[in-house]
């Protein structure tokens, strides 16, 4: 009783363990660059394209450019957990509001704004990053805008569909005859309930976006060169897969296992968050 | 009788036919004359579909987008049909509140017992966190829920039927309303506990002095709570009459036939 938050974590031993990867591979993409006597851009001829190794410094092997896998790798984590973040954020936000408003509200409102998120579906995603980057450079803010641009639609569908029916519920009803309306309606009432909805379309969206991130950067659209996603850096892999595999092996691994602790978080944290699974 | 605290005159309620079809279109209401008193219980009874529940529906407001609805309901003079949403959120839930049948589906199952009583008081009195949960708490002890610390922490799923409904009661009287409308209130509960939340819905009103005007089609319900009793049958009020004339002199053929089908206990001799 004294300690409710360890109670519920009992028995979620995936949750903890996804969590935890998670969180030791964002600190050491965020300490290790720090620390390492390598940087992820400099180019080191002598050491072209060596293979994992516990002796001599890289752990992991060089790039054809001579540059320390290991650093270059943890960049790509960086970035690409970057942009997961913030890109699902932006889009849960977005896509949670939109769809809850719409879905709530009905009539000409719902009408209006299900119609504006089926115009911004027929917009050609590739092109519109095309255009995007023509206008403003490549910079790395224009992903997590374009990005979130495009995932929160499927997301406010969803949970459209989830408030229509939300709305028919007794406990709404109970709310509005208490004289609850619009923004506390929404917020306490509405939302909360789609927190299930949410939380598994919201892990399903962070792999999405990583892998987003990972198709950009393979079509040159990405990150700038020297900096590397875990999609570039596969992207580079790929094209040399046959003489040296470390170099696909290694970034592919981490971003397999990054996606499948977000996975696992996405159904732990929904199940923790199930007021009605703790009786 | 004095100036009605509620009025209803020529209350019709109807669902119109799906777009382009020529048949389908149902008159859930229509005529319904209705007072209810200050104070007052006004039970009202009758088989399922013959518009009980729409009464209080249309009194709220919470008839679904596409019904139709005419005639007049005047609350304290104030006409409440077609009044401005703004308005109408201004009496719901502080001068007439409602409570469901079935509270496990009325209670929102993400929320805490004690923030969904606080709501009433948080959205209506502008109360803070802190005092509209002291006025929750107060609220648990009067309906007479054990432990009302520990219960107010819990979410809906951990109580049982019966407190859940004393739930129900506790944030359908926070602002102590002078309307209650129930809406079959026990029908969700078994026998004993159906008693003890009858009982608890007397005392209260006694307490509070809030008129009640209550659904149910269970007539012993009503000859237990109710002053006046309307019976309803397909959208109509076939008679109105104080309760025990109504027990004892039914005037109206239906009536007669719905007091003959309530069960009676045969003790031989």
């Amino acid at each position: 009783m004294n300690s409710p938050w360890r109670q519920r974590l009992h028995g979620h031993l995936g949750l903890l363990i996804a969590g935890s990867v998670l969180m030791l591979i964002a600190l050491a993409s965020l300490i290790i660059p720090a620390l390492s006597p390598y940087d992820y851009y400099t180019p080191q001829l002598e050491l072209i394209s060596r293979p994992p190794m516990l002796s001599g410094g890289h752990l992991l092997g060089t790039d054809p450019l001579g540059r320390d896998l290991l650093i270059r790798v943890l960049w790509g984590c960086r970035i690409s957990l970057l942009i997961a973040l913030l890109a699902s954020l932006i889009s849960v936000v977005v896509g949670v509001l939109w769809g809850a408003i719409a879905g709530y509200a009905g009539g000409y409102t719902d009408a209006l704004m299900m119609r504006t998120v089926d115009v911004l579906y027929s917009v050609p995603f590739v092109p519109f990053v095309i255009v995007l980057t023509m206008l403003f450079g490549r910079q790395l803010w224009l992903m997590f805008i374009a990005i979130g641009a495009v995932s929160w639609l499927d997301i406010a569908r969803i949970v459209r569909g989830e408030a229509l029916s939300l709305k028919r519920r007794e406990f709404i009803d109970a709310a509005r005859v208490s004289g609850v309306h619009g923004a506390r309606m929404i917020g306490r009432h509405i939302v909360p309930n789609l927190l299930g909805v949410v939380i598994i379309y919201a892990t399903l969206t962070v792999p999405t976006v990583i892998l987003f991130e990972a198709f950009m950067s393979f079509l040159g659209l990405g990150v700038r060169v020297p900096l590397a996603s875990l999609g570039s850096l596969i992207a580079d892999g790929a094209s040399d897969m046959q003489a040296h595999p470390h170099l696909l092996l290694v970034p592919a691994a981490v971003l397999a296992s990054i996606i499948y602790c977000f996975n696992f978080l996405g159904d732990g944290l929904r199940d923790l968050l199930d007021p009605r699974k703790h009786s | 009788m004095s100036e009605a605290l509620l009025q209803i005159r020529s209350l019709a309620v109807r669902y119109p036919a799906p777009h382009g079809q020529a048949a389908g279109a149902v008159q859930a209401l229509s005529g319904v004359d209705l007072d209810v008193a200050a104070g007052e219980c006004l039970g009202l009874v009758g088989e399922s579909g013959s518009g009980k529940t729409a009464i209080l529906l249309s009194i709220l407001g919470l008839l679904p987008p596409n019904a139709r609805l005419g005639g007049s309901i005047r609350f304290h003079g104030d006409e409440l049909v077609g009044m401005p949403l703004k308005r109408l959120n201004q009496i719901r839930g502080t001068r007439i509140a409602m409570i469901f049948q079935d509270p496990m589906s009325a209670l929102n199952p993400y929320m805490r017992i004690i923030d969904q009583l606080s709501e009433v008081p948080r959205v209506h009195g502008g109360l803070s966190r802190r005092d509209a949960g002291q006025r929750a708490l107060e609220m648990l002890e009067a309906v007479h829920i054990g432990e009302p610390r520990r219960r107010a922490r819990q979410y809906p799923h951990e109580l049982s039927g019966g407190m859940r409904q004393r739930v129900m009661i506790a944030m359908a009287l926070i602002a102590e309303p002078e309307l209650i409308l129930a809406d079959e209130p026990t029908t969700a509960l078994d026998v004993t506990v159906q008693a003890q939340i009858l009982e608890l819905l007397q005392e209260l009103r006694e307490r509070t002095g809030a008129a009640l005007l209550l659904v149910t089609h269970d007539l012993g319900i009503v000859a237990q709570l109710a002053d006046r009793v309307g019976v309803m049958r397909h959208g109509r009020i076939v008679e109105q009459a104080g309760c025990l004339a109504l027990f004892e002199r039914p005037q109206h053929e239906y009536t007669r036939s719905l007091l003959a089908a309530m069960p009676r206990l045969k003790v031989p001799a």
